[in-house]
């Protein structure tokens, strides 16, 4: 009872790692509150996994084993987590910013009628006062990300509902083993008692799901574009560069809406999360969405034609130019002092 | 033939590439007056989606539901010029502050109201917060299943749906019965132009409240019935009070704050050869690359 629960997603027979980020934050965030982690995976054939999970110091771990519980799907998912929450009363819960968890966070909140922050930067343990009712609140979950475009940084609490739901990206949280001898408590739940028949309602007809083939998180170097790229033809600049440095080219998320590169290279509070060695940022204004996405680089270098670009202020180079005149400079200087 | 009953829910929202400093009030919460509204553009894919179904099945009735200050009712318009056929504004002062649990539930009262209905189409996420969290609320709400990410309206029987998810690396078509919740991914087809037919019939409709304050064009449209915008509020929906607005809401803000990243001590360089060059040799010798 009034623990911390972690939903751990499987993705195509793995555990996300976005998963593994959050038991690793779950766990720290049970130690301030002095309470239990638990975990939660629904899905077919879960012997084995508990070897993975057990390490990030997780206490308990919830089994839904059914073949009918893979794929994901909405309700059968919604009802296992429902109907748990209402025996175990979790105080915070937590899950992936992803097509999963985007999927499953709002049913279970709405059935609920708990809070549910999306895509959250930060996660602490804080107090608050309500000096309309003089109540103070001890040890709420603050959750904490940008809002309203990326204009502002917003701290979202759940004074009253419990569990406090939270979602968050993959990659904003680190993921570290807590003990790699730690045990915990397998329970394995009865399915037929958390789900009717009656879920099973959407059914799957076909899917095609692709290895990923962009790996912008781990790439130690990252060729990053804006709107002020211009253009798909001016990103051939960026590839061209990145390939030669062994790097990745990423986006913000204007250059994706605008069609520039395909969404798997957004970085930013939407999109992923990165700390290269190196981020060469190309025609990026730098909104704090972005910036939230990508602020832990090592060195930043900014590429702009405009000298007031906010994302000068993180940069350790800024070169004030367009993105056309510099990067073929970069490559040719590149080439030169590297024979 | 089988007609539909299609609800699309849509969002005007703040255009958020636009926003200056006084857009914030001090209580954490959004200034809405001051910014340039627009209809959310995912739910304009959405809309797109419901007139898709109508071009098939001419007989199916599309609404377009709303919850908003009174100012709302200029999305429905701009629906009602795209193919829309009916408009709801749901309005009062009970709504404000909600956040998206006590937004769902409003929603889904009114959807109660509207009955019979058998698809509701929604964008996947609105700009101003990006949450994606309304529409599966809604549909918990309303107790039908949902289908999120939706691309395309594979096959459509009177009974039976098929559509296709843009899921993270892939795609996926699930087929469910009907009613059904949908939201549209922004891979989704853009909304069809404005019918200049349409516009010069609708160009005037507008809600009660807003006619009755110009008294003038009250007279000169208050005949066309079809002009008339539905306004529901508080006592148009059978509701529980306490689940609306700022009361009806969980999530509380608790602070805003502005943004100051530490500035770095930067190098500036122009964009001269021998300014690049400096650089590449010293991200070489630095081991940072090479």
């Amino acid at each position: 009872m009034n623990n911390v629960i972690v939903y751990c997603e499987l993705d195509e027979g793995k555990i996300a790692d976005v998963s593994f980020e959050l038991l690793t934050k779950g766990r720290s965030l049970a130690t301030e509150l002095n309470c239990k982690l638990e975990a939660l995976l629904f899905g077919h054939n879960l012997k084995g996994f508990e070897k993975e999970i057990f390490p990030y110091g997780v206490d308990v771990l919830y089994l839904a084993d059914d073949q009918r519980l893979s794929p994901y799907s909405t309700l059968p998912h919604t009802s296992v987590m429902v109907n748990l929450f209402k025996e175990e009363k979790p105080q915070i819960a937590l899950m992936g910013a992803t097509t999963i968890g985007r999927d499953l966070g709002p049913r279970v909140s709405s059935a609920l009628k708990s809070g549910l922050t999306a895509d959250c930067t930060e996660l602490e343990i804080g107090e608050h006062e309500d000096k309309k009712i003089n109540k103070v609140y001890k040890s709420l979950l603050y959750q904490i990300r940008p809002a309203f475009g990326g204009n502002i940084i917003a701290t979202i609490i759940n004074p009253d509902c419990r569990p406090q739901m939270a979602t968050v990206r993959e990659g904003v949280m680190k993921k570290a083993i807590f003990d790699a001898g730690h045990k915990g408590k397998i329970v394995n739940l009865d399915v037929n008692k958390y789900v009717d028949e009656t879920a099973f309602v959407v059914k799957v007809i076909e899917r095609h799901i692709e290895k990923s083939k962009v790996d912008i998180k781990n790439s130690p170097v990252i060729v990053s574009g804006g709107f002020g790229v211009g253009s798909a033809e001016n990103f051939k600049l960026l590839f061209n560069l990145a390939s030669m440095l062994g790097g990745e080219v990423g986006a913000s998320r204007a250059a994706i809406d605008a069609g520039y590169v395909e969404h798997a290279r957004q970085i930013g509070q939407t999109g992923v999360t990165v700390r290269p060695k190196l981020y060469i940022a190309c025609g990026i204004s730098g909104q704090i969405q972005h910036l939230a996405g990508m602020q832990e680089s090592s060195i930043i270098i900014s590429i702009n034609n405009d000298p007031n670009a906010p994302i000068n202020k993180i940069a350790n180079y800024v070169i004030i130019g367009k993105v056309e005149t510099v990067l073929p400079k970069m490559i040719r200087y590149y080439k030169e002092n590297t024979k | 033939m089988k007609e539909f009953q299609i609800v699309v829910l849509a969002k005007q929202v703040p255009d958020t590439r636009n926003v200056g400093k006084d857009a914030m009030k001090a209580d954490g919460t959004v200034n809405r007056s001051v910014l340039p509204a627009i209809f959310n553009p995912e739910d304009l894919h959405a809309l797109e989606q419901a007139l898709r179904i109508k071009d098939k099945f001419p007989d199916s009735v599309i609404t377009l539901l709303t919850m908003g200050p009174v100012r709302a009712s200029e999305i429905l318009r701009e629906g009602f010029y795209r193919g829309a056929d009916d408009g709801i504004l749901l309005t009062d002062r009970a709504f404000a502050g909600s956040d998206t649990l006590a937004t769902s539930y409003a929603l889904s009262c009114a959807i109660r109201k509207i009955k019979n209905f058998d698809i509701i189409v929604c964008g996947r996420q609105a700009i101003d917060g990006d949450t994606a969290q309304v529409g599966p609320q809604v549909a918990e709400k309303l107790g039908i299943p949902q289908i999120t990410y939706a691309e395309e309206i594979v096959s459509l029987t009177k009974d039976k749906i098929q559509v296709k998810r843009r899921l993270e690396r892939g795609i996926e078509i699930v087929e469910s019965s009907l009613p059904i919740l949908i939201t549209v991914n922004n891979s989704a087809p853009h909304c069809r132009p404005r019918n200049a037919k349409r516009l010069m019939k609708y160009k005037h409709a507008s809600t009660l409240s807003k006619r009755q304050e110009s008294e003038e064009d009250y007279l000169s449209t208050g005949a066309n019935s079809h002009l008339t915008i539905k306004e529901w509020g508080v006592a148009d929906i059978e509701c529980d009070l306490k689940q609306l607005g700022i009361g009806g809401s969980p999530t509380k803000v608790k602070k805003v704050d502005n943004i100051v990243f530490q500035s770095k001590e930067s190098r500036r360089l122009e964009d001269f050869d021998e300014d690049i060059q400096i650089l590449m040799k010293e991200l070489i010798t630095s081991h940072i690359i090479g």
